[in-house]
């Protein structure tokens, strides 16, 4: 086989790995969604994140319009000190609710912000003040029963 | 019955003696090999014909076998989450077992038997007919001009066709599931995308792929080079070739996927 067919065989293979990565990266994984382009970051405590990740989305509306970019202890208020970096095009309220959702039943856990009425907006750095932590299942079932068991009491009355 | 217990020790001793002077030949012999590297990349030439012979001629079986992979994993994802009531994300599944494990690792054992095996002959038939004593006496090192061409070529062709196996498999998985069975295309791929991230999956792959391609081709150049000079010596590490490179591709996989899912 000459030199030309060669390199012609390799230069198809090189090209057909070019096209496949691509396509893992476009296609299949989300290489487009990683950056936000400019962004502000903002704190936000919470008294319990759940199961949030760093790296998990920021929605509002259900739109993306941030990620979580840290998750720390604050051993001064003593609960979760949660960084997020939004885009910068969104502006949000100083008075925004910053809670922590889950898509779906079992599905992954995100920070849903819903802006208030302030007509001053967050700056680079700012605090989300209204917080809402994730919702303890466990917590959830106990109060149920206890509803629950003074239900009866009530009704005889 | 005590020497007996005392030979079965002393068999022991021998078999992780053996061992471990094997892996130290072979690291050995692959770090002589990155000496001696430079001509791979002075004369390409050489290489890129090595990158034909291991990587472009591997490429019907590794995209074959992508296809039928990604096919047996979108029918079986299906049937266990169809109980779930969640078959959209069969794609999930598939792109992310593909990605992170049976890319990597299936693509590996298939060069392994396939490349890995050819250039272990190769060396080895070269050796047995005195081409490679040829050489030394011409003032050519064998290494430089034999082994570095063989081992880079298949480094360079193994993320490659990995990269090429996880396509294939991820469009088996998609005929499988979305044309022939009926999910819906669209929550198909928009799960998939949101759940395979492309440096946390993608490129860990293809850095496993990267790392067994290392260890795939060490190993089968060093046994072709240190083949008996016989028939039977090249056939026999012909198949230590092939059975000590899967041995090492399934427990550099173990080792690789601990330390990457920790971070």
């Amino acid at each position: 086989m000459n030199r030309a067919t060669l390199n012609l065989w390799v230069g198809v293979f090189v090209v057909g790995g070019f096209i496949a990565l691509l396509f893992l990266a476009f296609k299949v994984g989300n290489f487009s969604s990683g950056n936000l382009g400019e962004t502000y970051s903002v704190v936000a405590h919470f008294d319990n994140i759940g199961g949030l990740k760093a790296s998990a989305p920021v929605k509002s509306s259900g739109v993306l319009v941030g990620r979580v970019v840290s998750i720390q202890f604050d051993t001064k208020k003593y609960d979760a000190l949660v960084t997020m970096r939004l885009d910068k095009r969104i502006p949000f309220s100083t008075d925004t609710m910053a809670s922590v959702l889950t898509s779906g039943i079992l599905g992954e856990q995100y920070v849903g912000l819903e802006t208030g009425g302030e007509p001053e907006m967050l700056k680079d750095g700012g605090e989300v003040s209204h917080t809402q932590g994730a919702v303890v299942l466990e917590k959830l079932i106990g109060q149920f029963f206890l509803s629950k068991s003074q239900e009866p009491a009530d009704a005889t009355k | 019955m005590l020497n007996k217990t005392r030979q079965e020790l002393e068999n022991v001793g021998r078999m992780s003696l053996d061992l471990v002077s094997g892996i130290g030949a072979v690291f050995v012999f692959l770090l002589l090999t990155l000496r001696y590297s430079a001509t791979s990349f002075q004369r390409f030439s050489l290489t890129i014909r090595e990158i034909f012979f291991s990587g472009v001629l591997s490429l019907i079986i590794i995209l074959v076998s992508g296809l039928f992979v990604g096919m047996v994993l979108g029918l079986q994802g299906y049937e266990t989450l169809q109980t779930y009531g969640s078959s959209e994300s069969v794609g999930v599944l598939v792109a992310l077992s593909l990605t992170r494990e049976l890319g990597p690792v299936v693509s590996a054992l298939l060069f392994a038997s396939r490349a890995g095996s050819a250039i272990t002959a190769e060396i080895g038939l070269m050796k047995a007919t005195e081409q490679l004593s040829a050489m030394e006496m011409m003032a050519i090192n064998p290494i430089a001009r034999v082994v570095g061409p063989r081992f880079w070529g298949g480094v360079l062709s193994m993320p490659i066709l990995t990269a090429m196996f996880i396509g294939t498999g991820v469009l088996g998985g998609y005929i499988i599931a979305v044309l022939l069975i009926g999910v819906d295309s669209g929550a198909f791929w928009s799960q998939m995308n949101a759940a395979v991230d492309f440096s946390h999956d993608v490129v860990n792959g293809l850095l496993k792929s990267f790392v067994f391609g290392l260890a795939i081709c060490s190993i089968a150049t060093y046994q072709g080079y240190a083949a008996a000079p016989t028939a039977e010596g090249v056939s026999g590490a012909t198949t230590r070739t092939v059975v000590s490179s899967s041995l090492a591709i399934l427990a550099l996989d173990l080792v690789l996927t601990a330390f990457m899912l920790k971070g």
